[in-house]
């Protein structure tokens, strides 16, 4: 199988078994690829003693990048001529940020494939999207970070994108309510950054005692959880207050990372993440890197088919989380599901004691 | 931010009343039960017997009268829990009154060993005027102007960038700084020692490495980065670190960060460097990165949590013509100390200040990076 090929059937139809064989093959190839046309990539591969042979790889064979790299490597895997985006992850505060170098082919695949899985959960027609931000983050194209790439990505579902928040993160109350009574006969489409959506949408609107009444939305939220965890504030929660302020919201959060963008992971009915067709889930152990069994915490691993000019097709995450399962989830999508614990625990720093002692 | 009223009129180097406080404190620690649960505070315990401080003092250059310079101030490390009392400890055998800046993480063996010497200081009114402890973040820059303001010396650990914004404060004129930057250790091993040695020996040469390195995870500047080989041979290598990665494996807790943070590294050298050939990788305890040739910037090559690098030393020539001033400690096995530090005065070079046999990387003294402490810290009167 293909990329093409994939994009031909629906995102979630592949069971384990010819999942694998068609990631496989598609994967072993990026290998290839990448091995063959980015010096570093293929040093590192040199220097893990591995070999890309010819033919297919089982996907837990299949060597992974660390994602902390793309911070302090410059990953290409095609002429720097070819570049048409790089893309910058915010990162957290303080620290180096990635770099993703983008070639017109990899973008034009992050687009049909995010278009595949989002059409997949809303249909193919275009609705009014409401995008929960402010309209700078798209005008500031001196950075052109992951958030804004996100907002602009996302841009395609919708006609009459409308901006729910002004330059200082203010709702603009009046737009947002000329933008339901223009729509108030259809469904209508939200996008934003679940933390953004929290504080300053949600928390805003609680605060200001407005409240708008959807009939028939659907809001996909992408981002961090870490901040609303530390505020007791779980996806249940979260689903119930959104609904609280703006009515009758279908809420789907989504999980991508700036290295895979494009093959999203979206939370079902069921409150599972899934892999679609152009993305997999490995769990790893953090003692040796082996395999974790489904139920089983360790370091996520994330598979996309499509990084193409950078080497960002196996990636080591340092998240942390365990596979619920694979193939069966109630909702009827193939694949495996999974679900992420949040970033690993810092490192304590060690002194020079009481290691002595403990056994 | 409160001004400290501190008598800081100089005592006499070795001092009786110093070294009767120092022998009492470390008989008190000693009977502690939080000690035993504390190497680094039982070996602190251990240095400061009375016994131990006699010996010290008859290390120490005789002739003329020595005096403390006045008043010390000590900048302690963030990550090394009982550092600052060593520090302290250095000056008040040089016989000076002292600001100990504590380390800004809490540590339980710090709270332990403050409530003791609190204790002992009581008995000693005299001292408890000339020694104050302080805690503050590392970010109220204004206290550390103001001590560094008063301080007729100051030792500075904690790193190029610490020293690099505290030696920018103003300081009286004669103020001397001992500062404790950012060094880099290695290890070297004779390969036909391990071979000869039993596996007893060889059992407590991997504790002893594993002491050096895991326990904190490579943290410390005299931590071996670098295993140089001399008389190298694969079975030595395989017996050596057989050994140690079965210390690890008894021992070790890798952390999940550490994990991710050690392959990271693992990636980055294999991509960055032409100088790195092979990585041996079996598990995740024990990474090890061949160097094919030692670079000139090998300074550079830092592990963690289990991350080595290798290199067969085809001559002392090798090792030399990389060593700076960056380079502290070599920890060895099989190898004569002596000769090998005659060859390091000998060729003129401008680091390695210390050679221990692999086990004592941490153990801190009174001759540190270099500098012999108590002397530097004190004064000398001379008459003709």
């Amino acid at each position: 199988m293909t990329l093409d090929d994939l994009f031909m059937i629906d995102p979630y139809s592949l069971n384990e078994a010819d999942k694998e064989s068609a990631l496989s093959g598609i994967l072993s190839d990026r290998t290839r690829r990448h091995y063959a046309n980015c010096p570093e990539y293929r040093a590192i591969l040199d220097g893990l003693g591995y070999r890309p042979d010819a033919g297919a790889v089982a996907l837990e064979r299949l060597p992974f990048m660390p994602v902390r790299l793309f911070k302090a490597l410059e990953l290409r895997s095609v002429p720097k001529e070819s570049v048409v985006k790089t893309l910058t992850s915010s990162g957290t505060s303080g620290q180096a940020v990635s770099r993703i170098f983008l070639d017109a082919e990899n973008v034009r695949n992050q687009t049909k494939t995010l278009n595949a899985i989002i059409s997949s959960f809303i249909g193919k027609g275009r609705l009014p999207l409401l995008l929960l931000d402010t309209e700078m983050i798209k005008k500031d194209r001196s950075m052109y970070s992951a958030r804004g790439a996100g907002i602009i990505g996302f841009s395609i579902f919708g006609r009459d994108s409308t901006f729910a928040l002004d330059a200082d993160m203010k709702m603009d109350v009046d737009k947002v309510a000329a933008f339901f009574d223009r729509h108030s006969e259809e469904p209508i489409l939200m996008f934003g950054y679940t933390y953004m959506i929290w504080q300053f949408v949600v928390r805003a609107l609680e605060e200001s005692g407005r409240r708008f009444n959807a009939k028939n939305a659907i809001l996909f939220h992408i981002g961090g959880w870490k901040k609303l965890k530390d505020q007791q504030v779980d996806a249940l929660e979260f689903n119930r207050r959104v609904q609280g302020v703006l009515g009758n919201v279908k809420v789907y959060n989504y999980y991508g990372m700036a290295e895979q963008l494009g093959s999203v992971f979206v939370e079902c009915e069921h409150g599972h993440m899934h892999c679609s067709n152009y993305s997999d889930v490995i769990i790893r152990r953090p003692c040796d890197f082996s395999a974790a069994g489904i139920g089983e915490r360790g370091l996520i691993e994330l598979l996309s088919v499509l990084p193409t000019s950078y080497p960002g097709h196996v990636l080591l995450t340092e998240d942390e989380g365990e596979i619920l399962g694979v193939d069966d989830c109630p909702c009827g999508r193939k694949g495996r599901y999974f679900k992420i614990h949040g970033r690993i625990k810092a490192a304590e720093v060690r002194g020079c004691s009481d290691t002595f002692e403990h056994k | 931010m409160t001004r400290l009223s501190i008598s800081n009129a100089p005592l006499r180097v070795f001092d009786e009343s110093v070294v009767e406080f120092l022998g009492e404190l470390s008989a008190e620690l000693l009977k502690s039960p939080i000690v035993r649960r504390h190497p680094d505070l039982s070996a602190f315990a251990f240095y400061v017997r009375k016994a131990n401080l006699a010996r010290l003092q008859g290390t120490m250059n005789p002739g003329g009268g020595r005096l403390g310079r006045g008043l010390c101030f000590h900048i302690a490390p963030a990550n090394i829990p009982v550092n600052f009392a060593f520090s302290w400890v250095f000056s008040l055998l040089a016989g000076n009154a002292n600001v100990v800046r504590l380390p800004s993480r809490d540590f339980p063996q710090v709270d332990a060993l403050l409530e003791v010497v609190d204790g002992a200081l009581g008995r000693h009114p005299a001292l408890r005027e000339r020694n104050a402890f302080v805690k503050y973040p590392r970010t109220d820059v204004e206290t550390t102007a103001m001590y560094s303001a008063m301080a007729d010396c100051r030792m500075i650990w904690g790193g190029d960038r610490t020293i690099a914004a505290i030696r920018a404060m103003p300081t009286m004129p004669r103020c001397v700084d001992v500062c404790f930057a950012d060094r880099y250790s290695v290890a070297l091993i004779d390969g036909a020692a391990v071979l000869a040695a039993d596996d007893a020996r060889i059992a407590r040469l991997a504790e002893d490495f594993y002491n050096d390195t895991y326990l904190m995870d490579q943290n410390a500047c005299s931590s071996p980065q670098v295993i140089l080989w001399e008389s190298d041979s694969p079975s030595a290598r395989e017996r050596f670190w057989t050994a140690v990665e079965a210390v690890a494996k008894r021992k070790y807790v890798l952390q999940d960060a550490v994990a991710v943070d050690k392959y990271t590294m693992l990636c980055e050298e294999a991509a960055g460097s032409l100088a790195t050939g092979r990585v041996t990788r079996a598990g995740n305890l024990l990474y090890r990165v061949e160097l094919e040739a030692l670079p000139k910037d090998v300074f550079a090559h830092r592990g963690r949590g289990g991350l080595f690098f290798e290199h067969s030393l085809k001559s002392r020539e090798g090792l030399f013509e990389v060593v700076t001033e960056k380079f502290q400690t070599v920890t060895q096995f099989g190898i004569d100390a002596l000769a090998l530090r005659d060859e390091i005065v000998s060729h003129g070079l401008r680091g390695i200040d210390r050679i221990v046999p692999i086990g004592q990387a941490m153990d801190i003294g009174a001759v540190w990076d270099g500098y012999n402490l108590v002397e530097t810290l004190s004064r000398t009167v001379s008459a003709s």
